[in-house]
């Protein structure tokens, strides 16, 4: 429950990755307002459905605008927003059933753009607001309670998805660590274009990944998410490819590209286009 | 024998040139000050298929695109069986003597355009002397089509003279050819040419317009017949500072971008026919229930399905009404002419700022790309409405209750005071989820409320105190009203009542329908929507219906509404 608004009748349970998601993005959106000089109201978070989508209004203090849309179509919505006043930052928030599932043909279309937005995407690898579904991040063989026998599809492999949809900033990390990742996502918000911050974000409900990720030390179990090695050159598709062909969850920034956004390409579009009144509009109509 | 009115309709293949003979006619009359109206069908294909183009010219307004044809230019024979049946009494038929014989004496005669145009040393005039044989069937002057050839073929580069002299030669060897059958289907009546200025543009280009003169600012489409036009204005007009238009991947991502506009503060429209508009589904009952002012235009063709794309039927009017799950009726404008077009996309834009909500927009294959000379707006006559928003400092919230007994409250735009949650879950004042019922009740209240505030669209009542009222909508307009014009010139005691706001009714409409009378809604569906929506709300209205993926004639709508008359129809 929201602490300013009581009456939000929406919480995630206890020990929920999306505390420490909700955490950083809180912190990178604050330290985006401050670094730019800009209010916390030039920020749009634009959340899908699903336990992800209620982080739009479980961010605290001062408060940027959200949408609370329809599921799968954050993407659309936040390309409208940003083409509607390029001035926003605009931050989709979204979960791997949300994202990748029914959302997914969207991907595609927002890496060929380069559109200038940030996605943080919260991958528990289960559907958890509906209890407990397959998601296309759960494992083959997955038993949940839509695939009681076991999921007889192979996951997604979402970075590398990523990466060959020229998406041209991604990262990878946990919820663990809020202060870390809100460094990553406000380096995804300076990016200029298609960036994509994808956390892993255990469900402690229906698929408690804490262990699996970070492994037991103690008992010299190694999780399977590893840093980033230090002479990793993420502006090389080749490491990024590299990177990705190792298994495990990478901790960092894997893939990151300058280049021109959907506003910046259009406003070179704007030089040869048209530039009509009305009236001149109207009279090429005219009978004569 | 004088005549006022001619149709003259080309029918063959698709990419025989067959819009371009009927356009060049139009215009060619339009300039000589008379009053055009074309009609085409065509296959969804880019080539080949059969085809047809027509223009029906007159004195006075074209209403609709008429009873039959007068002059059926037939390509092939195909062209010549599936049309001849149209042909009206006193009708002429040319038909293309390269490519089939038809038996001697009937009401035709064989021409070999491509031959003659040859014979003039540009083999690209054929379908002027085709337009020359026309123009001779009817008394058409010829130096109205000569000034025509002269202005289209000006074009300032080298060669021009040649060209135009060509063209001009083709039509005499058509005039020619048409002489010598001794064949005449009338003598057209001199114009009565307007005394105000004329723009020639189809029902597509003017919503387009109008939604512009209203301050459009934001476009995202998908190409889909009989809309794409729409896109492809958009692409060539919609630029500058602060605007934006742009292709998208499919109609979900058109209306979700609408939103995400919407939201910041834009002026936003998508258009789309059938196909696409159920994919906006789910859109649009986010826009209706998290408030945002976007317009939707719906092209409509013939459905279910893929349907007819490029037909003509007015069967989307139930999903525009109630497009999506749950409690929703949308406000929607249907023009039913070229000119409504323009002022209904004015409208829908001023309406969507006015009740910050979404509008539906709906148009149909009809009057898409029909083309018509009509009156010049006058822009500086359109209003521009924009959304009351916030500043600093206001005390209302976004999703405050509201009770019509105040100004609505305004809508915060992102970068400025008044941050919310636009929220597709119930909601509180600020956006954030909630189930409580005192929310749901006081928001859907709020959301349907808001509907008493659009009013301003155009509307026709004449002898409301008849026992019988036609109230047609859309583009069966133009022939109801000719219907109508017939049936009281029969001396049938009926009334005529129009509306381009189809929700909400203007009250002056209510007022007619609460009288209890008998409506006859002449509708291009098998459901007879209109009728059923306007019975829905206990008015005594029934359909006469057409589903043949072609405009009503209106003779044929004289025969069944007389038929119901005769019927013993009483209030």
């Amino acid at each position: 429950m929201s602490k300013r608004n009581p009456e939000y009748d929406f919480a995630w349970c206890p020990g929920c990755g999306d505390f420490g998601v909700r955490r950083a993005l809180q912190v990178a959106l604050e330290g985006y307002s401050v670094e730019h000089e800009k209010p916390q109201a030039n920020n749009v978070v634009v959340a899908g459905i699903g336990c992800s989508g209620n982080m739009v209004h479980l961010v605290e203090g001062d408060q940027p605008f959200g949408i609370h849309g329809i599921h799968g179509r954050s993407l659309p919505i936040a390309f409208g927003v940003q083409q509607g006043n390029p001035k926003l930052n605009t931050v989709v928030v979204a979960g791997d059933g949300d994202f990748l599932s029914i959302g997914g043909e969207h991907l595609g279309p927002a890496a060929n753009r380069n559109v200038n937005i940030t996605a943080v995407v919260m991958d528990n690898g289960v559907y958890g607001l509906t209890k407990g579904q397959s998601s296309p991040t759960s494992e083959f063989g997955a038993v949940t309670t839509s695939t009681p026998l076991g999921k007889i599809e192979t996951p997604v492999s979402p970075l590398k998805l990523y990466m060959s949809i020229g998406v041209t900033y991604i990262a990878s990390y946990y919820s663990s660590k809020p202060r870390v990742l809100a460094k990553m996502i406000q380096e995804a918000m300076n990016h200029d274009g298609f960036s994509i911050v994808h956390v892993q974000s255990p469900c402690t409900t229906y698929n408690d990944t804490y262990d699996i990720l970070k492994g037991k030390p103690k008992e010299g179990i190694k999780g399977l998410a590893f840093e980033i090695p230090e002479d990793h050159d993420p502006s090389s598709v080749e490491d990024a490819n590299d990177l990705l062909s190792r298994p495990g969850v990478p901790l960092g920034v894997i893939f990151k590209k300058e280049g021109k956004t959907l506003q910046d390409r259009y406003e070179d579009l704007m030089a040869r286009a048209p530039k009509r009144t009305n009236d001149e509009l109207m009279d090429s109509y005219l009978l004569q | 024998m004088d005549k006022h009115d001619f149709v003259i309709r080309f029918a063959g293949e698709g990419g025989q040139g067959l819009v371009t003979s009927a356009d060049a006619l139009a215009r060619a009359a339009a300039q000589a000050g008379y009053f055009v109206q074309t009609h085409s069908t065509f296959p969804s294909q880019i080539m080949g298929g059969p085809a047809s183009s027509q223009v029906r010219i007159s004195t006075t307004p074209v209403l609709s695109s008429g009873d039959g044809v007068d002059v059926l230019v037939a390509l092939n024979q195909y062209a010549y069986d599936h049309h001849n049946e149209d042909l009206l009494p006193g009708g002429v038929t040319v038909y293309n003597a390269e490519e089939y014989e038809l038996p001697e004496g009937g009401s035709y005669f064989g021409i070999k355009a491509d031959e003659l145009a040859k014979s003039t040393g540009n083999a690209r005039a054929a379908n002027m002397v085709t337009i020359g044989a026309v123009a001779q069937l009817i008394d058409f002057k010829l130096e109205e089509i000569d000034a025509f050839i002269t202005q289209r073929f000006t074009r300032g580069r080298d060669g021009d003279a040649e060209i135009i002299e060509a063209n001009i030669k083709a039509v005499r060897l058509g005039v020619e050819v048409a002489s010598t059958s001794g064949f005449k289907v009338g003598q057209l009546e001199p114009a009565n040419a307007p005394d105000y200025k004329q723009i020639v543009i189809t029902g597509n280009a003017a919503l387009s317009m109008g939604a512009v003169a209203a301050g459009l600012d934001f476009y995202a489409g998908y190409p889909i017949s009989p809309a794409t036009t729409v896109l492809v204005w958009m692409e060539n007009n919609l630029w500058g500072e602060g605007r934006f238009v742009h292709q998208v991947a499919s109609e979900i991502e058109a209306i979700n971008a609408l939103i995400g506009a919407g939201f910041a503060g834009k002026k936003a429209m998508t258009a789309t026919a059938g196909p696409g508009f159920s994919l906006m589904s789910e859109g649009l009952g986010l826009a209706w229930m998290a408030e945002i002012p976007l317009v939707v235009t719906n092209v409509q063709r013939g459905g279910p399905a893929t349907g007819l794309p490029t037909k003509s039927e007015q069967s989307d009017l139930f999903t525009c009404m109630h497009p999506a799950h749950g409690d929703i009726k949308m406000p929607v404008l249907a023009p039913g002419t070229i000119e409504e077009c323009f002022f209904a996309g004015a409208l829908a834009t001023n309406w969507a700022e006015r009740y910050q909500g979404p509008v539906i927009l709906v148009s149909e294959f009809g009057l898409a790309e029909r083309g018509e000379n009509i009156r010049r707006p006058d822009l500086s006559k359109i209003s521009i409405e924009s959304r009351a928003t916030v500043s600093e400092g206001d005390t209302g919230k976004r999703y405050d209750s509201w009770d019509a007994s105040t100004a609505l409250g305004g809508m915060p735009i992102p970068g400025g005071a008044g941050a919310y949650v636009a929220n597709g879950s119930e909601h509180d004042e600020i956006g954030d989820t909630t189930h409580l019922p005192r929310h749901h009740v006081r928001l859907m209240e709020r959301r349907f409320k808001k509907l008493d505030l659009l009013d301003g669209a155009h509307y026709e009542i004449e002898n409301a105190e008849a026992d019988v009222i036609i109230m047609p909508w859309g583009s069966s307009k133009g022939p109801a009203r000719e219907a109508y014009d017939r049936l009281l010139d029969q001396g049938e005691n009926v009334g005529w009542l129009y509306s381009v706001a189809l929700n909400p009714l203007p009250e002056e409409v209510k007022d007619v329908l609460k009288s209890g009378k008998k409506i006859i809604v002449p509708e291009l569906n098998y459901l007879g929507q209109w009728s059923a929506l306007l019975r829905m709300e206990g008015y005594n209205a029934e359909s006469v219906i057409q589903y043949t993926g072609l405009p009503f004639r209106p003779a044929d709508l004289v025969t069944k509404i007389s038929e119901r008359i005769g019927a013993g129809v009483t209030a």
